[in-house]
């Protein structure tokens, strides 16, 4: 499982194409939402949070697409499958690699995202990067079987967003309301039913994705 | 053409008349419920006549979420006991489901108009209810975009699986997040505080729209057959 996704982060750090291009877009997403703004009718602060989750779902969504299609090339993944490792072993490991790409963009995103729009996260950073952790997981592991999915169709890269966006609705709902508080200095008791529910959502996604992952990939 | 495909078309041919009989047994009851909508039900007091289009959005409804439950079962079924026939009903019945969510979030707005001043608002169970709209969709989607009859049933059955499960949770973020849709008023622990006219009216009207959801995946079903023995057929010419 780790050597899977060993592997994953080591191709990826030797191109690093997907990457910088994957930070390039989310930091374009951020500018332009500059422009969607009116600075005079709404303040940064009440905007802030929506931004930042709707750049780091955008992002995640370009950096997954990747996730599959350099294992389509060669066939790679066929080798994979030979491989006397489990196919939950496998999931595991991709949606380990999947995470780590996906957590570079966001960590390097936040300070983009406090520079951009004025808002300061020192005092609730630990809060923020855990809730983001949170998240993140649950979508991402969504998005680890989907993208195996899509890479076998003719669209992969239309695929992935139809069928993802859905299931990214949940974690992005709470993701969104636990920062908007985090950010207005609210009790930890305001944002514990959303931490609940982004920390379910993990558990049973995650799962359910392991147990589904041998119908994707198994002949 | 061989015997047996000819047999197997026959099959096929027999299941989508038996769905159109029921179709059209189920469109003409539907006539009915519209008298017994209009003439039957006494006009609710504060809504008027905008309230009777209560005895279409809700049965429809019934039936889409019906069409969604079933997408997903039968694609949990189909991983279980890998038999073709559960995929060809789950992708029957999610076609089927789009055309009664399209009913659901049409009469909505129609009805909201008038009652909420709006055609639309993100109210839980609208978005929930958008959101099974594009889960539907998705899901052909995918099945259309896959050749191989096999993996497209797997596929299609994980996708179903996860967006059974993905509705309680849409459901819960958004209803902690806001509500204005009208409380629940039959299914809740107490009795159902509905005129029984307008209950019976409601209970015929959702027996209706079952009616034309088993007719309308039948014939959705014999067609698929039908597809597939060709496409099998012509598989055997090739080879």
């Amino acid at each position: 499982m780790f050597v899977i996704a060993g592997k994953d982060i080591r191709a990826e750090l030797r191109s690093r194409t997907a990457l910088l291009s994957a930070l390039v877009f989310a930091a374009l997403v951020l500018v332009v939402f500059n422009f969607a703004r009116d600075p005079t009718a709404l303040s940064a602060q009440a905007l802030a949070p929506g931004v930042l989750w709707v750049t780091f779902a955008l992002a995640a969504l370009i950096a997954m697409n990747r996730a599959f299609t350099i294992e389509r090339e060669n066939s790679a993944l066929d080798g994979l499958l030979l491989a006397p490792v489990s196919r939950e072993a496998l999931f595991l490991g991709k949606l380990l690699a999947n995470l780590a790409f996906v957590g570079t963009v966001e960590l390097v995103t936040l300070p983009l995202f406090t520079l951009f729009f004025n808002v300061s996260l020192w005092r609730v950073l630990p809060g923020v990067l855990g809730v983001t952790v949170l998240a993140t997981i649950g979508f991402v592991a969504v998005g680890t079987i989907f993208s195996a999915m899509a890479v076998r169709t003719r669209f992969a890269e239309l695929m992935l967003p139809v069928l993802l966006l859905p299931f990214m609705v949940p974690p992005l709902i709470g993701a969104v309301q636990v920062t908007s508080r985090l950010l207005a200095d609210r009790p930890l008791s305001e944002m514990w039913g959303w931490l609940r529910l982004l920390a379910l959502y993990d558990i049973v996604f995650v799962t359910l994705c392991a147990l589904a992952f041998p119908a994707v990939v198994d002949e | 053409m061989t015997g047996a495909v000819e047999e197997a078309l026959a099959h096929a041919r027999r299941i989508v008349h038996r769905g159109l009989r029921l179709s059209a047994a189920g469109l003409l009851a539907l006539a009915g419920v519209y008298v017994l909508a209009l003439a039957y039900t006494p006009v609710e007091a504060r809504q008027g006549l905008a309230q009777k289009i209560f005895y279409l959005h809700v049965p429809a409804a019934w039936s889409a979420l019906l069409a969604f439950s079933i997408v997903g079962l039968s694609g949990g079924l189909y991983l279980w006991l890998k038999d073709p026939r559960l995929d060809r009903f789950a992708a029957a019945s999610a076609e089927v489901g789009v055309a009664f969510s399209v009913v659901m979030l049409t009469t909505g707005p129609i009805w909201a108009r008038p009652i909420w001043g709006t055609w639309w608002t993100w109210d839980a169970r609208l978005t929930l209810t958008l959101f099974l709209f594009f889960l539907f969709i998705g899901y052909l989607a995918l099945r259309a975009a896959l050749h191989d009859p096999t993996e497209r049933a797997r596929f299609s059955a994980v996708v179903g699986i996860l967006g059974l499960l993905l509705v309680p949770f849409i459901h819960l973020s958004v209803y902690l997040f806001r509500t204005l849709h009208p409380q629940p008023i039959v299914l809740k622990p107490s009795a159902p505080s509905l005129p029984p006219e307008m209950l019976r009216t409601l209970l015929i009207s959702t027996l209706v729209f079952t009616l034309l959801y088993v007719g309308f995946v039948t014939t959705r079903y014999g067609l698929a057959l039908a597809d597939d023995v060709r496409e099998s057929e012509e598989g055997f010419d090739v080879a």
